[in-house]
């Protein structure tokens, strides 16, 4: 398979854009088969790449493991016939709540194959966050380490649907419930041949759970078709060539860490890493150098936590061997691009995406200008603008901040929002797809981030519900009443911050506070907690009793309050 | 309290805090941040932990990943801002 060598004109590649050229390059005609398993292992291997490596996997203390296209081929098959043994079909839904073991990308492959739909989820949720995502998907098993295991167990007797708790790590057999399974891919004998799934392109594939300002969190369903621009992105935009080795930080229960972790580099059949460690800029350099990674993409909370490292730690490693940088998750700043371009020798390529849309959408391709700051230009195929927000129509004129939003109709786009079809609706206006995130356009198409368009929290790239954290923090016993907002942050760009009034008999001390935080970091998740907690007597509120956050909000970020005459008075 | 009740006490709380899997077993040298027990995000947790136990304020300059990575290292950081 011979990956693009040459970097082409922005112009060049949108010029006559259709998602013909990646249907092309990956063998697939309209109306046949797609299996996004197939097209990560067994396509590979045909093509003559089965001895390839595919996989190259540390863990914490320097525990590695290789793996080959045909190795992961084959453990796709032996998991896929695993789950069908269990009586898994095709549209059931299989969790993966682990950490980046070697298992969770191999049962990805392996759900894939059986025509069920995965459903990753951040191994460091709280026992809340899990059941609600799995409640809301009907779950019916989940694929788990021992260490996440008393988190399921405590939860299990509220989720009918769910009829088995598998195992990937060691257990006794004696310490299994009713409904664990203990599944050693390492003891389990090689498949070599499996009966795929024949998913069509409109098969659902994977469930993402993603945050809104009210409500619980919304399953995102994409598809098998999801394929086309997941690969072609990858392809051009993240540059991948066969000989490279590909470095993508996202945990996989997360979007990116699933399109842009499994999907996207294994469908071109490209070697790719994975550190399976907390984070240091010492253990991360070190990985860098020691696998010669060539194509990195990560986030701008981690490279602006390296850039805190300092730079003589950089000069202690060869990194040498990287070509290209990019990053998503929440808006790249100019000084960490610059940072990059000082101590890299290049810079970080910004790229705007969602959970909804599946794959990239604004980007800034390998050779296009870089503007500091901007997130770059849409991806070709993908029509972009940003809307007043009072009309929802585009803007006539370039420079106005407004809404970002996409005309529908790319392959990875979501389907649906699971068991939420009022909510799915909500996000389409006017034939436009309403991101929620607002920014301004310059003339020469270049997009600027301004913020959220609503009071969701970006906290170190992941989105967190102040809804979620407002509930939950209801739960404590000596909560009355809680709001949830944002406040800067100079590595995670924002955090979670609470304000909180007790309910009588409770005084406001440091040891509360610390309570507090610890019971949302276990109830929901480490990135829900609150990072500060702030006691009040009163919260601000409308004269009808609705917590006024935007108050609270423009508290923290030194802004402007705005329009208070709703607020109540004594 | 001495250099190992402090220690006890720190090891005590990360146990009881971050650890889920009771099979588990951590010393004074576990690497708690690298190994990925506790998360960056938690890190802060810890952090709060400190300061009011020990009546103590670590500027966030210091609240390193590095500085956090095992219970020695914790009460060495503890140390240096008690003797303040």
């Amino acid at each position: 398979m011979t990956l693009n060598p040459e970097h082409r004109s922005y112009e060049e590649l949108s010029g006559n854009f259709t998602w013909a050229v990646a249907e092309k390059e990956l063998d697939y005609k309209n109306g046949e088969v797609i299996n996004i398993g197939w097209y990560c292992s067994d396509r590979i291997c045909l093509k003559g790449n089965a001895a390839k490596v595919a996989l190259i996997y540390e863990g914490f203390g320097g525990i590695s493991r290789q793996f080959t296209y045909d190795d992961i081929r084959i453990a796709g098959n032996t998991i896929g016939t695993f789950l069908r043994g269990l009586g898994i079909i095709e549209g059931d839904r299989v969790c993966l709540f682990m950490d980046r073991i070697p298992e969770l990308y191999l049962s990805f492959l392996g759900i894939l194959k059986t025509g069920a739909i995965v459903q990753p989820l951040f191994s460091a949720f709280g026992e809340e966050s899990l059941f609600v995502r799995l409640e809301n998907a009907g779950t019916r098993a989940i694929i788990t380490q021992k260490k996440h295991l008393q988190k399921v167990r405590k939860i299990r007797g509220k989720l009918p649907h769910l009829e088995y708790v598998i195992i990937v790590d060691e257990i006794k057999s004696a310490d299994l419930a009713a409904g664990e399974v203990l599944f050693r891919l390492d003891n389990a004998a090689p498949v070599e041949n499996f009966d795929i799934c024949p998913t069509m392109a409109e098969t659902p594939s994977v469930l993402h759970y993603t945050s809104g300002t009210t409500g619980q969190p919304k399953g995102v369903q994409h598809v098998h078709y999801s394929l086309i621009s997941q690969y072609l992105t990858t392809k051009w935009v993240l540059d991948l060539r066969d000989d490279d080795i590909y470095w993508c930080t996202a945990d996989p229960g997360w979007v990116t860490g699933t399109s842009y972790g499994i999907i996207g580099p294994w469908s071109l059949g490209v070697t790719q890493c994975v550190l399976d460690s907390g984070f240091s800029a010492q253990a991360w350099y070190r990985f860098a150098e020691k696998n010669r990674v060539t194509v990195w993409y990560s986030a701008p909370t981690a490279i602006r936590a390296l850039m805190k490292a300092g730079n003589e730690i950089v000069k202690s490693f060869d990194l040498s061997s990287l070509r290209h940088l990019a990053s998503v998750g929440e808006p790249l700043n100019s000084e960490a691009v610059i940072w990059s371009e000082k101590v890299f020798g290049k810079p970080f390529h910004d790229t705007f995406w969602q959970t909804e849309t599946g794959s990239i959408m604004i980007t800034n391709f390998p050779g296009m200008k870089i503007k500091p700051g901007s997130m770059g230009r849409t991806f070709p195929g993908i029509t972009g603008t940003v809307l007043d927000p009072a009309t929802f129509r585009p803007y006539p004129e370039h420079g106005r901040a407004g809404l970002i939003a996409f005309r529908p109709g790319w392959p990875a786009m979501m389907r649906a929002y699971w068991n939420n079809e009022e909510k799915y609706r909500e996000k389409f206006v006017n034939g436009w797809y309403l991101s929620g995130d607002r920014a301004s356009i310059d003339s020469e198409g270049y997009y600027w981030f301004i913020g959220r368009d609503d009071d969701v929290i970006n906290t170190g790239g992941h989105l967190v519900s102040p809804f979620e954290v407002e509930s939950a923090l209801l739960e404590h016993p000596a909560v009355a009443e809680s709001a949830v907002t944002s406040r800067p942050d100079e590595i995670n760009m924002e955090v979670v911050k609470a304000f909180i009034t007790l309910k009588p008999g409770h005084t406001p001390d440091p040891d509360l506070e610390l309570d507090i935080m610890n019971f949302i970091r276990k109830r929901l998740s480490p990135l829900a907690m609150p990072q500060a907690v702030e006691f009040m007597d009163r919260l601000p509120k409308t004269r009808s009793g609705k917590i006024m956050r935007r108050v609270l909000h423009a508290k923290e970020w030194g802004e402007e309050i705005g329009d208070i005459s709703t607020l109540e008075n004594d | 309290m001495n250099v190992n009740e402090m220690k006890e006490l720190i090891m005590n709380y990360v146990i009881k805090e971050y650890i889920d899997d009771d099979d588990v077993k951590i010393t004074y040298e576990t690497p708690l941040i690298s190994s990925g027990y506790v998360d960056s995000f938690s890190m802060v947790s810890l952090l709060v932990f400190l300061e009011n136990k020990f009546r103590i304020k670590i500027p966030p300059s210091k609240a390193t990943p590095e500085a956090f990575d095992s219970v020695n290292n914790i009460v060495a950081l503890v140390n240096q801002y008690l003797k303040q």
